[in-house]
């Protein structure tokens, strides 16, 4: 073997040896996680510390629905409601498999009933209800108990005259639930007309990924809209837009930016910011609705 | 439309070939009298033939009568209604789109706002409508039909025919998902009565955008669904050939969907679909409107509101455990 054949011979192997680089598998997660964006090695636990932010790129991984509660609601003020709803099998609906041992297989692996937690707690002190999605939990899709459970928070906090926040998480409404999950979109956005009726705050927050259904009803609903660095929130998917325009979508198109850019939302919040804006927004509003000319006019009547 | 320029779908292959028998045998008829009977015999079982064959409709027949190139569409409809109609156009903020169609309309003795998808009949409509698709522009037109409706007390009829909301870019930059939230927001705010038909395909949020009605009605062939049996398909079947066993198991059709408790009335179609006699299909469809407006017409407004509300707010299964 002379010294080139042996270079070459090197080569190959270091190139061979590099795609073999391990990715972020399951196995490796424990305890480091390979950001998707930069391609950075983190430690799981700093990245958790971090709110699941790469320190580098700024990336935003996705949250689960419990992390997110914890990050925006004050520590042990959070008190769920509606937990013991679970999804029916309306249609006995069958693919590959059938929906009840994917409903199984689902709550298995996220640890959750269904793709939403609804509840109320504090935030900086103030009193609000919130709804958080799971995509993690078959797609974070809109069945008959995500609709159920948004609709009944929204009605909850309607009744209770206290703001509501819920955070988007979702590929859309849920197939295997046909019909009923179509309506979901209505009974939703049907709960959130008379919240707004009763004059009060919805804040809504969009998450990566944002889609379908779940955007065409109560996400795109808010008072003021928030969207998270880099998530993508839509309608219609990219491929499905390409396959029907026949052209290639700018790189950024559908990320909250683009929308920000497009009048879609009002701001794209870093989750580090996120629990102070949102205290701020409850603040500014909740004060708003007790008039503050009401002190100036009794000193009016009074003189 | 009459039977013979109806063109025929693949289940009614059969059928057709009986026709072209009879066709031509009745051709010899004037210098062969005898073959009458046999004709006639032929005839009743084509008749025969034809019925059974409508009484067993498979899920993605009545998707290929939904999708049936001459199925009446709403203008068809609407003419037929009130050949006086009115036609309004615009949102008032750019755009008319003509996927959707909206006016003033006398059903009978009732005055009614109405507002449609419309697919388009020559090639050329079909490419303004882009197949049925509104835009954004097309939902926020409606929108401001709803509002004209609640403002002058007049009732709102709308028929639905689309595969979905248009996918594309420029729909997507002016938030599309945005104008289907509102309308359905705003819908179930209204109150003055909303009765819908599903003439053809519901296709998703699309077709529930100017959906929320206080009675919905489908025409018997039509279908309505979360999202085509082609993307169901090739989602959970990874694969776009299964779109009969992806219609199936999303119960689209109307009766399904009655026995589901979703919709309130199955609209009877004419013997082998609308497309076969729309004046027929026109008028079932008005005689069920009018029905349903009657009633609802005795409502006070507050009263339409929650009618409509609880309809929706009931829509859904799902367990309750105790724990």
């Amino acid at each position: 073997m002379d010294l080139k054949e042996w270079f070459a011979s090197r080569k190959k192997q270091r190139e061979a040896e590099e795609v073999k680089l391990p990715l972020a598998t399951d196995e490796y997660c424990a305890l480091w996680t390979q950001c998707f964006q930069c391609r950075e090695l983190l430690y799981t636990s700093q990245l958790r510390q971090n709110l699941q932010v790469c320190p580098k790129c700024q990336y935003h991984f996705r949250i689960g629905a419990m992390q997110r509660i914890e990050q925006l609601v004050d520590h042990g003020s959070f008190q769920e409601i509606d937990a013991h709803l679970e999804s029916a099998d309306p249609l006995k609906f069958v693919d590959t498999d059938s929906y009840v041992k994917r409903q199984k297989e689902a709550s298995h692996k996220s640890g959750l009933r269904e793709a939403v937690i609804t509840g109320e707690g504090t935030i900086d002190g103030e009193r609000a209800c919130i709804g958080v999605m799971d995509f993690g939990h078959f797609g974070g899709s809109m069945g008959s108990v995500v609709g159920e459970k948004v609709a009944r928070v929204t009605e909850y906090a309607t009744e209770k005259n206290l703001p509501l926040i819920l955070v988007s998480s979702s590929g859309g409404a849920r197939m295997q639930e046909g019909i009923f999950s179509l309506m979901q979109l209505a009974k939703t956005s049907s709960a959130l007309k008379s919240f707004a009726d009763a004059g009060l705050l919805y804040i809504s927050i969009l998450s990566e990924p944002t889609y379908g259904g779940v955007t065409a009803s109560f996400a795109m609903l808010g008072d003021i809209q928030i969207a998270e660095p880099g998530a993508r929130i839509g309608f219609a998917g990219r491929r499905v837009i390409e396959q029907t325009i026949r052209q290639k979508l700018p790189a950024d198109f559908q990320t909250a930016e683009y929308l920000l850019k497009h009048g879609q939302v009002d701001m794209v919040v870093e989750r580090s910011k996120l629990k102070e804006k949102l205290a701020y927004l409850i603040k500014f509003h909740t004060s708003a609705k007790k008039p503050q000319t009401a002190p100036q006019k009794q000193k009016a009547v009074t003189r | 439309m009459t039977d013979k320029k109806a063109i025929p779908l693949e289940f009614e292959k059969p059928l057709e070939l009986l026709a072209q028998q009879i066709e031509a045998l009745q051709k010899q008829l004037v210098d062969h009298p005898e073959l009458e009977s046999d004709i006639n015999h032929l005839k009743k079982q084509y008749d025969n033939l034809r019925r059974s064959l409508y009484s067993n409709l498979s899920a993605s027949d009545h998707l290929a009568i939904a999708r049936h190139p001459q199925r009446p569409y709403t203008r068809d409809y609407f003419s037929r209604w009130d050949p006086n109609w009115m036609e309004l156009h615009g949102d008032r903020k750019g755009m008319d789109d003509p996927a959707m169609v909206t006016g003033l309309l006398h059903l009978g003795d009732i005055k009614v706002i109405a507002v449609g998808t419309e697919k388009g009949r020559s090639l050329r409509d079909k490419q303004q409508c882009n197949f049925g698709m509104p835009q954004p522009e097309g939902y926020r037109k409606a929108l401001r039909l709803f509002k004209h409706a609640e403002k002058f007390g007049l009732p709102v009829v709308t028929l639905i025919d689309t595969p979905g909301a248009y996918p594309g870019m420029a729909a997507e930059e002016h938030n599309q998902a945005e104008a289907i939230a509102v309308n359905l927001f705003e819908l179930s705010g209204l109150k003055v009565p909303v009765i819908a038909i599903v003439t053809g395909e519901g296709g998703s949020g699309g077709a529930l955008a100017v959906g929320v009605a206080n009675r919905i009605l489908m025409m018997e062939h039509s279908v309505y669904s979360v999202i085509s049996p082609e993307g169901c398909a090739s989602i959970l079947w990874r694969s776009a050939d299964k779109r009969d066993d992806a219609a199936k198991a999303m119960k689209i059709t109307a009766r399904e969907i009655l026995d589901l408790g979703v919709i309130d009335e199955v609209i009877e179609e004419p013997l082998g679909g609308a497309h076969h006699d729309y004046d027929l299909a026109a008028a079932n469809a008005k005689k069920a409107v009018i029905k349903q407006l009657e009633k609802l017409l005795l409502l006070s407004g507050d009263a339409v509101r929650a009618d409509r509300q609880k309809k929706f707010r009931d829509m859904g299964t799902f367990h309750e455990a105790t724990a």
